[in-house]
């Protein structure tokens, strides 16, 4: 069965209707892809998985679960993380702490625990730093972990949030234009690293992406949408020769010609 | 990057002595030779300070306990609360009623003041703590107010004229009764109030709090309910001041409406605020300000308060974030 499942995923900002009856499934250990244009829909989908918009139909289907009115908090404990188009770091904190957050759904210390500073809460604390530096160490920054980190370069700052979504402990990790800023060398570290989180964490991903060559080096299958519905859904050939595809992509380009 | 370093050195006197100071405290033996220091001198106080001078230290380790309990709230979650003086009316008036009415011991009033004080923190937080900022703020004002008036128009919290004959309370045998004693309590109620407040801070909860409050959806996509991390930030908050409500009563012996008024809860505000928000010593500093500058503005005569606020206005026109230092940031070296 398909580790996530969405079936008929509509949703309506008043008449404007951003995702339109969108199926698709992800098989767990997979590399999916969703692409599309600018104003495709794309990340209203993820912001729907996520729970931070609420569809106005249809449903998602995570384990097995629906995620139809879940908080973001808790479908992330459900195993659903995600990283965000613009970077969204705790940005005066320092980068092991950015990355100990991911930890705090798999803990549970609370307020007696915490202040008798009990040998569990403790054990604990040591155990989410364990956790942290791990993460940091797997995406390459575990030297950087004292900065605060706003003070990163950029590539830097990126990895920063990977870390942070891996601390979840996801099974499905959602990566919102994880290549946007990168330069191509970095680009080539980012597959890298992609194929690592699946094969050495045994972690599903699903990104969004704009850079095709990117894409098309990664993924399986592709998902491409258009004013939020389905246009094609294949191998980065199949989808690469859809007529349908090159349409909505070129009409992009003339948009911008004229702009 | 050389020149940028010389540059941020010579800014200002300032924070040029921070940055010694901050070195100094670096070493743990400095840090603790000065606490042991400050600690040993506040013992020893009583013992060569007038009554009054120990009055008005007692009324600074109150202050240091219900702003702590301010910060969390304000400081480490990032609300805005306006009433805080009703929080710590609700702990004087729970500990006033339990003893001058039903004769219960002051030690065991406590455990009723917290309860009530995170009834009270339910009720006002679990319907607005979804809101953002400024309707909390606004809220909060109201329930302070709403409070105050309550508790002058009932009669079990004996109206405008309150409460008298709150009893004593008595410590191994001891009725605590001497401004010497009150002095002691407040100073152990400050120092726990400062441990709990450092353990929270540097705690998964603590560390919540700083994700909610530099980035709410983030926190959320993280993995953190940012309505209970902040309800509970609320109800600690307001716990602390309601502790703080019940000692300041078994210290009065009598409370009325007048003690819990808009000013009141201002004051703390602004203890917090001045300070520093989020930071310990920053609210210690606040609460000295606050309670000292007036006391040793007194010699002046009535033009104290005009120089307390003109103090105040430099001090925020300069410092905005507070007068305690944020630590310096390691940053990338290119």
């Amino acid at each position: 069965m398909a580790l996530l499942e969405i079936k008929d995923l509509t949703l309506r900002f008043g008449g404007l209707c951003a995702v339109n009856a969108l199926s698709l499934e992800i098989e767990e250990g997979s590399i999916r892809s969703l692409i599309g244009p600018n104003g495709a829909g794309k990340t209203c989908v993820f912001n729907c998985m996520t729970g931070f918009y609420i569809p106005s139909d249809g449903e998602i289907i995570f384990q097995g679960q629906s995620l139809r009115d879940k908080k973001p908090h808790y479908i992330t404990y459900l195993g659903l993380a995600r990283t965000f188009q613009n970077l969204r770091l705790f940005k005066g904190m320092s980068v092991l702490e950015n990355v100990m957050s991911g930890m705090h759904c798999r803990t549970n210390a609370a307020f007696l625990t915490t202040v008798l500073k009990t040998k569990g809460q403790k054990a604990e604390e040591k155990y989410i730093h364990e956790v942290a530096e791990e993460c940091l160490d797997f995406v390459g920054i575990l030297d950087k972990k004292d900065f605060i980190a706003s003070n990163l370069p950029y590539g830097d700052q990126r990895k920063v949030e990977w870390a942070r979504a891996l601390a979840t402990q996801p099974k499905l990790l959602l990566l919102d234009e994880p290549a946007a800023g990168l330069n191509k060398d970095e680009k080539s570290r980012l597959i890298e690293l992609m194929h690592r989180i699946r094969d050495e964490r045994n972690i599903t991903i699903f990104l969004i992406e704009h850079d095709m060559g990117l894409v098309m080096k990664i993924s399986e299958k592709i998902f491409v949408i258009d004013y939020g519905v389905k246009i094609a859904e294949g191998t980065a050939q199949e989808v690469r020769d859809n007529p349908k595809v090159v349409e909505a992509y070129l009409g992009k380009e003339e948009e911008e010609e004229t702009a | 990057m050389a020149e940028i370093k010389k540059k941020a050195k010579t800014t200002n006197p300032f924070e040029t002595i921070i940055e010694a100071l901050f070195i100094f405290f670096e070493k743990k033996i400095n840090m603790y030779a000065f606490i042991a220091l400050a600690v040993g001198f506040l013992i020893i106080f009583p013992n060569v300070s007038s009554r009054f001078t120990q009055e008005i230290m007692t009324n600074l380790f109150f202050y240091v306990v219900v702003c702590l309990g301010l910060n969390i709230i304000v400081g480490y979650a990032g609300l805005l609360h306006l009433g805080f003086a009703a929080f710590f009316a609700v702990g004087a008036y729970t500990t006033g009623i339990l003893s001058s009415r039903m004769g219960m011991d002051f030690w065991l009033t406590i455990p009723f003041s917290i309860l009530a004080a995170i009834i009270a923190g339910l009720a006002i937080g679990f319907p607005t703590l979804r809101l953002r900022g400024d309707y909390l703020a606004i809220v909060t004002l109201g329930f302070g107010e709403i409070t105050r008036l309550t508790i002058r128009n009932l009669d079990v919290t004996g109206g405008a004229i309150g409460l008298i004959g709150i009893q004593r309370p008595v410590f191994f045998g001891i009725t605590l009764n001497q401004i010497s004693h009150f002095y002691y309590m407040f100073f152990i109620l400050a120092i726990l109030a400062i441990i709990i407040s450092y353990r929270l801070e540097n705690s998964r909860m603590g560390r919540a709090w700083e994700y909610i409050r530099e980035d709410e959806d983030a926190a959320a996509a993280m993995g953190i309910n940012v309505v209970t991390t902040r309800l509970y930030a609320f109800i600690i908050g307001s716990a602390f001041g309601a502790v703080g409500g019940s000692f300041f009563a078994a210290k009065m012996t009598a409370i009325s409406p007048d003690s819990f008024m808009f000013i009141h809860s201002v004051m703390f505000l602004m203890a917090v605020v001045l300070g520093g928000m989020g930071k310990i010593p920053g609210v210690v500093l606040g609460s000295m300000l606050v309670v000292l500058i007036p006391e040793v503005a007194r010699g002046i005569g009535p033009y104290r308060l005009l120089i307390f606020g003109f103090l105040l206005l430099i001090i925020m026109l300069y410092r905005p974030q507070g007068i305690w230092p944020d630590k310096p940031a390691i940053s990338a070296k290119e």
